[in-house]
């Protein structure tokens, strides 16, 4: 049996946090290594980092920051944002991520997933779903939640699977900044689709919510933002509690 | 040194980092005649197992290091770098691994696959997990484990659906299932223990 993962979500523009963290104690908010660095000690499970810049220079910075996280944090390293071709893929994990987050530009073009899956594994290769709900169904949005592919999500999980992601990182713009708990029976419907890890992520605010995405919804792993950036509460917090509602966390 | 074994299959800058946050000189071997200045060698790998068997044939890594096995020095393998240890696969039917170790590799049929994520690692006692908590978390990404013929080469197992052996050992051989370079504090505990021993 493998653990819920907790992964904590860095949004970077040009080499810079968005938003910062405020953790005590910290020399530099905005710096990615050191946060980076922080989270590992806090017993994050892996690290994702979102490149928000996703232009040529800050694609370029993220090379650099990951290549020095890589020296000094030794679990999984995910970067999504801007990763547009076969070759920045190969450049951004030549650098030492373990793992490419792929949202427009798959939906844009598909073929990307089978070539990235073919070239890297499947273990590399992890589909972004922005999803919104349209009736009874969700449609997979684009370009930070902008536009609507009109894709169905969970449709959309299927053949990224078939094509070759490995996981399926699952955000509801719906659930996404009200706190209020995940869209369960999206991540529910999207979890019984696909066969590989399901990651959730939007719409958290108390502790239930991730009993309730690990249980009801059957994700695998959790991703968080500003939950942790804001010190709402931290990773140890978030484990101490899923281990006693016997869910099980790495300690 | 530490020689990494670069056969052109497998995400050894990891490893590399890895052996030298904790202090331990290592360097990636690009050709066989670079084993020479090794006391140590990693075969790393990540991808399928029988373009891994074809590259290890490529680039004539296959006949040095089964002479450096049998002459008794350390090897470890990661990953499907272990799983090449062994005879074959039945991820790719019909290319030799390296013998090393006898028996096969075997798919996962229940779960999801592959297994990605954090599992626990139950050890016998091998020096491998010498001061490691008594069931340590590792980091594994697979969809096929070790079935080597002997049980008494599995020296740690994990659970996913079954239980899977999680570590070999065969005399200087050793292998891991998950990768060590990934598992945080008790992955470079593991390599630590194997590199200094």
């Amino acid at each position: 049996m493998n653990a819920i993962r907790i992964i904590p979500c860095l949004d970077v523009d040009e080499g810079r946090v968005v938003k910062g963290v405020k953790f005590t104690g910290i020399r530099d908010a905005g710096d990615p290594v050191e946060l980076a660095e922080r989270y590992n000690e806090g017993g994050a499970d892996e690290i994702t980092f979102l490149d928000i810049g996703a232009t040529y220079k800050s694609r370029e910075i993220m090379r650099g920051i990951v290549e020095a996280v890589s020296r000094r944090v030794f679990v999984p390293l995910t970067v999504g944002g801007g990763i547009r071709t076969v070759e920045d893929m190969q450049a951004i994990l030549r650098s030492g991520a373990d793992k490419v987050s792929l949202c427009s530009a798959a939906l844009n073009d598909p073929a990307l997933l089978t070539e990235g899956a073919r070239r890297f594994g499947n273990q590399c290769i992890v589909l972004s779903i922005d999803a919104k709900r349209h009736g009874d169904t969700w449609h997979a949005y684009k370009s930070g939640g902008r536009t609507d592919s009109g894709r169905d999500a969970v449709a959309w999980a299927i053949e990224a699977v078939e094509r070759g992601a490995g996981e399926i990182l699952l955000n509801s713009i719906d659930a996404d900044g009200t706190q209020a708990g995940y869209d369960l029976e999206l991540l529910r419907r999207v979890s019984a689709a696909v066969p590989v890890p399901v990651i959730a992520s939007g719409g958290a605010g108390k502790l239930e919510h991730f009993t309730a995405a690990v249980r009801e919804g059957k994700a695998d792993a959790l991703l968080l933002a500003s939950l942790l950036h804001d010190g709402v509460m931290t990773i140890r917090q978030i484990k101490e509690y899923l281990r006693n509602e016997e869910v099980m966390v790495r300690c | 040194m530490i020689g990494i074994v670069d056969y052109g299959a497998g995400n050894l800058r990891s490893v590399l980092k890895a052996f030298e946050f904790i202090g331990l000189p290592a360097q990636v071997l690009a050709a066989p005649a670079e084993m020479k200045g090794a006391s140590r060698i990693v075969v790393p790998g990540v991808g399928a197992f029988g373009a891994a068997v074809e590259k290890l044939d490529a680039s004539g890594f296959r006949a040095p290091l089964t002479d450096w096995v049998a002459a008794g020095r350390p090897l470890l393998g990661i990953c499907l770098g272990m799983q090449l240890f062994l005879d074959s696969s039945e991820e790719t039917p019909g290319p030799r691994g390296l013998g090393i170790i006898p028996g096969g590799n075997r798919k996962f049929t229940a779960g999801k696959v592959p297994q990605i994520g954090w599992n626990r690692v139950a050890s016998s006692g091998d020096p491998l997990f010498a001061g490691l908590s008594a069931a340590p978390w590792f980091y594994f990404v697979h969809s096929y484990y070790a079935a080597p013929d002997d049980p008494a080469m599995v020296v740690a197992t994990a659970d996913y659906g079954i239980t899977f052996p999680a570590a070999l050992r065969s005399g200087s051989a050793v292998g891991v299932q998950f990768h060590p370079e990934k598992s945080g504090e008790a992955g470079l505990a593991l390599l630590k223990n194997w590199g200094c021993s």
